[in-house]
C-alpha cells in the first residue's frame, strides 16, 4: 500500500501584512533637525563657511569636533532585561570597548550614548524618556535587541511599548535576541561612522549610503 | 501530622471533603465559608506558610479565587479554591489570617479586577495606579492602545 506524504502547508509569510509597518510610521519619533544647537552659532559658522576660504576652518573644525566626539561616547549604564548582560560583556574585557573610547559611566548627566538593552514596559518608558532627557545634547539612541526594537517576542503583551523608538528617537537598531557582543560591537562602530559624519553647526549628517 | 489525618480533620471540622492526591490537598469550598476555612487551614492542619494567591477567569462561568498554603512541618499543602458567580468581583480577604496574603491580593486586584473585601489597602502593585482594566480578565482585548507609547 502507498502511503502519501503529507503536504505541507506553509503559512504566509508575516511581511505581507502591512498593517504593523504602517502603524510603525505612525508612531516611530524622527530626532529633531538640530538638536538643541545655538542659532547665533550657527549663523556665525555658516558665515564663516560662505566667507572665500573659511570653508577650510569650518571643515578642519569639523573633522577635529567629530573626531573627539567619536571617540568619546560615553554609554550610560542603563540595562533593563537580559541583554544587559550581554552589554556587560561588551564592556568588560574580552570585547572591550574602552578600546574604542567608550566607558560606561554611571551618570546620565555625563553622558552620550543610551544603550537602551531589553524590553520597554509602559510603566517604564516615561522613566527612560526622563534619563534620556537629562543627556546633554548632543547624544545618541542605540537600541538593542528585538524587544527595543519592536517589542519582539512580547510585543503583544498588554504592558510592553512596541519599540523603543515610539519613546526616543533611536540612531542604530541591533537586531538579535538577545545580540551577542561582537553584534552590538558592531553597531557601537556603526553609529561611530554615523557621528563622524556630524556637522558642528548641530544638524545631523545628510544619510550615511553606508550606514542608512 | 500526616496527609490523611489532614483529609480527616477536613472532613470531621470542616464538612468539606478534601479533593486532590497524595501531598497535595485541595478544599473547594463556597465564597461564604472563605476567610473560615482560611482560618481551619492555619489554625487546625497548622499551614502557616501563605504560598500563592491567585485567580482564573472562567469567563461566564466567573472567576475562581485559589489560594496555596502549606504546612512546613509536615509533608502536605492544601489549595484552597472557591468559585466567584458570574460578575461577581467581591471577595473576603485572607490578610487577617496571613499577612503575607496582603501582596498577593493586590497583585490578584490589579490583575482580575478582584475587590477583597477587608484588605487593608486595596491598590494596584505591579501597574501603574492609572492603568484603565485588569489585564488578565480574558474580556480584556489583545493590543489595547494605551497611548502614548502603544
Amino acid at each position: 500500500m502507498e502511503v502519501k506524504a503529507p503536504t505541507p502547508q506553509i503559512p504566509p509569510a508575516v511581511w505581507t501584512e502591512f498593517k504593523d509597518l504602517q502603524e510603525w510610521e505612525k508612531y516611530h519619533q524622527e530626532r529633531p533637525e538640530g538638536d538643541k544647537h545655538s542659532a547665533v552659532f550657527e549663523q556665525a559658522t555658516e558665515g564663516l563657511f560662505h566667507f572665500p576660504g573659511g570653508f577650510i576652518v569650518t571643515t578642519v573644525a569639523d573633522a577635529f569636533l567629530n573626531w573627539a566626539r567619536k571617540s568619546s561616547v560615553w554609554p550610560v549604564t542603563f540595562g533593563l532585561a537580559c541583554c544587559a548582560i550581554e552589554m556587560m560583556a561588551t564592556f568588560a574585557s574580552r570585547f572591550d570597548v574602552e578600546r574604542l573610547g567608550m566607558v560606561p559611566w554611571a551618570s546620565p548627566r555625563h553622558s552620550d550614548l543610551m544603550i537602551v538593552s531589553g524590553t520597554v514596559s509602559i510603566k517604564m518608558a516615561p522613566m527612560l524618556k526622563r534619563i534620556y532627557d537629562q543627556m546633554p545634547d548632543p547624544k545618541w539612541a542605540v537600541s538593542m535587541g528585538s524587544c527595543a526594537n519592536s517589542g519582539g517576542p512580547f510585543r503583544h503583551g498588554y504592558h510592553v511599548v512596541k519599540g523603543v523608538d515610539r519613546v526616543i528617537p533611536v540612531d542604530v537598531y541591533v537586531p538579535g535576541c538577545p545580540p551577542p557582543p561582537e553584534s552590538l560591537l558592531n553597531g557601537l562602530l556603526l553609529l561611530q561612522e554615523q557621528i563622524a559624519h556630524f556637522r558642528t553647526t548641530g544638524k545631523r549628517a545628510t544619510p550615511n549610503p553606508k550606514i542608512d | 501530622m500526616t496527609p490523611d489525618a489532614a483529609r480527616a480533620l477536613c472532613q470531621e471540622r470542616l464538612g468539606v471533603p478534601a479533593t486532590g492526591e497524595g501531598m497535595a490537598l485541595v478544599l473547594t469550598v463556597p465564597v461564604e465559608r472563605w476567610a473560615e476555612t482560611g482560618r481551619f487551614a492555619k489554625d487546625t492542619l497548622g499551614c502557616l506558610y501563605m504560598s500563592f494567591s491567585t485567580a482564573v477567569d472562567w469567563k461566564d462561568q466567573g472567576l475562581e479565587v485559589l489560594a496555596r498554603v502549606e504546612n512546613l512541618d509536615a509533608p502536605f499543602s492544601v489549595t484552597m479554591k472557591t468559585r466567584l458567580p458570574a460578575g461577581e468581583t467581591r471577595c473576603p480577604s485572607l490578610v487577617s489570617v496571613w499577612r503575607g496574603a496582603d501582596w498577593m491580593e493586590r497583585e490578584c486586584y490589579d490583575m482580575f479586577g478582584i475587590q477583597f473585601e477587608g484588605h487593608p489597602d486595596l491598590r494596584r502593585i505591579l501597574l501603574p495606579q492609572d492603568w484603565e482594566g485588569h489585564p488578565l480578565l480574558k474580556s480584556y482585548a489583545v493590543d489595547t492602545p494605551h497611548p502614548p507609547y502603544r
